[in-house]
C-alpha cells in the first residue's frame, strides 16, 4: 500500500507540476506533507535546503530521496519511476507528432494561466518557513538571517549550496 | 560536491576527449554510444545547479557541440516539445537524446547517468545529518537554514509571478493569484484541482480565439481571390 502511495502522490506531482522540478516542489509538499502526513514542514525543509545545496534535477533529488525515507530502496526507484517515465514516455511518443504540438497557442496559454497557482504555493511555503523560524530562532535571527540570504543569492550571486553551509555553520554554533 | 573541480578539468580537456572519442570510432567499440551518453549527461548532472532548468544549456553544449547528436535546431525544437509537458525537463531531455541516440537502452542510460549522482550524495548527506538529529548542534543548523530556504522559496514565487506578469499582464495576473490563494489556503481545494480547471479554461478561451481569428483570414482570402 505506501508503495502505491509513494507512486501516486509522485505522480500526480509531476504530473501537474508545469515548468519543470522547481514548479513540482510545492506540489511534492502538498502530497508528502499536507496529504499523506508522512513528514512535517520542517523535514520536509530539511531536504529541500539539502537537495538545493546539490547540483543535477531537484525533482528526482526530492523523489529519491524521500521515497528512500519512507520505504528504503525499492521507495526510492517507485518514485523515481513516477518522477520520470510518464514524461520521459509522453516526449518519445510525441515527437512524432511534433508539428502539431510546436507552435500551438493553446499549450502556450496553458503553461502560462499555471503561473499564478505555482507562485502563491511557493510564496505560501516561504510564509510557512519564516513562521517556523520566527517560532523556534526569534525575530532576530530570522531577519538576520533573510537578510544576509538576499544580499548573498541576489546581490552578491553567492552560490546557493555556499550559502547554505555557512547557514548551517551559523545555526550550529549560535542556535544551538 | 567530490565531482565538481573533476568534471571542469574534463571540460578544459575536451579536445584530449574528442581524440580518444576519434580513436574509439577507429576501434569499432559498440558500447561507444552508451558511453558517451553516460558521460555527457553524468557531467550536465554533477554540475547543473539549481534544478532541471539551469542545466538546460549545459545539456546542449553536449549534445550538440561535443557529441554531435543532433543539430542546434532540432534541440531547440525539442526544448519547445518538452516545456509542453508537465514534469521535470532535465529528465525529458535525456529520454528524449537517449532514445534518438540508442533506443530505449539509450533512454535509460541517459536518465540514469543524469539523476543518480546527486541522488547517491542526497541520501549519503542526510543519512549523516539525520544519525545526528538529537545534537543541540545539528538542531541548531537546521534552524539556521531555515530562514535561508525561505528566502530561497520567496525568491521562486517571485521569479514564477514575474513569468505570469510578463505572460498574461499585470492585473490577470494580480486577480489569478488572488483567486488561488482563496481557494488553496483559505477554502483548502486540492492545488491539482485548481491547476486542471485553469488548463481546461486556458484551451477553451485558446480554442475560442483561434476560431474567432479563422473566419476573417478566410474572408479576406476570398476579398482576394474576387479582386484578382
Amino acid at each position: 500500500m505506501i508503495y502505491w502511495h509513494i507512486f501516486w502522490s509522485f505522480f500526480i506531482a509531476n504530473l501537474l507540476g508545469y515548468g519543470g522540478g522547481p514548479a513540482t516542489i510545492p506540489l511534492i509538499q502538498n502530497e508528502v506533507v499536507n496529504h499523506y502526513h508522512w513528514m512535517t514542514v520542517s523535514k520536509f525543509g530539511d531536504i529541500l535546503a539539502i537537495a538545493n545545496a546539490l547540483p543535477g534535477p531537484i525533482a528526482t533529488k526530492m523523489g529519491g530521496f524521500i521515497g528512500y525515507q519512507l520505504a528504503g530502496i525499492p521507495g526510492a526507484i517507485i518514485a523515481l519511476a513516477a518522477t520520470i517515465l510518464p514524461s520521459a514516455l509522453a516526449v518519445i511518443l510525441l515527437f512524432k507528432f511534433v508539428n502539431l504540438f510546436k507552435d500551438s497557442s493553446k499549450i502556450k496559454l496553458m503553461t502560462k494561466s499555471v503561473q499564478p497557482i505555482i507562485a502563491i504555493l511557493l510564496a505560501v511555503m516561504a510564509y510557512q518557513f519564516f513562521l517556523t523560524a520566527f517560532e523556534k530562532s526569534g525575530v532576530f535571527h530570522l531577519l538576520l538571517l533573510a537578510c544576509i540570504s538576499y544580499f548573498a543569492l541576489i546581490r552578491l550571486k553567492i552560490h546557493p549550496s555556499l550559502v547554505i553551509v555557512c547557514a548551517l555553520f551559523y545555526g550550529g554554533i549560535f542556535l544551538s | 560536491m567530490e565531482a565538481g573541480p573533476h568534471s571542469l578539468s574534463y571540460r578544459q580537456n575536451g579536445v584530449h576527449v574528442n581524440q580518444r572519442g576519434i580513436l574509439l570510432i577507429k576501434g569499432e567499440n559498440q558500447l561507444k554510444p552508451y558511453v558517451e551518453l553516460a558521460i555527457g549527461f553524468a557531467r550536465t548532472g554533477v554540475t547543473g545547479y539549481g534544478g532541471g532548468p539551469s542545466t538546460i544549456p549545459l545539456i546542449e553544449f553536449e549534445a550538440v557541440q561535443k557529441y554531435k547528436w543532433m543539430t542546434e535546431e532540432e534541440f531547440g525544437e525539442i526544448l519547445a516539445l518538452a516545456n509542453t509537458l508537465p514534469g521535470p525537463i532535465a529528465t525529458k531531455m535525456a529520454a528524449y537524446i537517449g532514445y534518438k541516440v540508442k533506443g530505449s537502452l539509450g533512454a535509460t542510460v541517459a536518465i540514469l547517468a543524469h539523476i543518480l549522482p546527486s541522488i547517491v550524495a542526497m541520501i549519503g548527506l542526510l543519512g549523516v545529518l539525520y544519525s545526528f538529529r538529537k545534537s543541540p548542534i545539528v538542531s541548531g543548523m537546521v534552524q539556521g537554514v531555515t530562514p535561508v530556504i525561505g528566502f530561497m522559496l520567496l525568491e521562486m514565487a517571485y521569479r514564477f509571478f514575474q513569468n505570469g506578469r510578463k505572460g498574461l499582464g499585470l492585473s490577470k495576473m494580480v486577480i489569478l493569484s488572488a483567486v488561488s490563494l482563496v481557494f488553496i489556503q483559505f477554502l483548502g481545494v486540492h492545488p491539482g484541482i485548481l491547476i486542471a480547471v485553469f488548463l481546461i479554461a486556458a484551451y477553451l478561451i485558446a480554442d475560442r480565439k483561434e476560431k474567432a481569428a479563422s473566419p476573417e483570414t478566410n474572408v479576406l482570402l476570398q476579398r482576394k481571390e474576387k479582386s484578382s
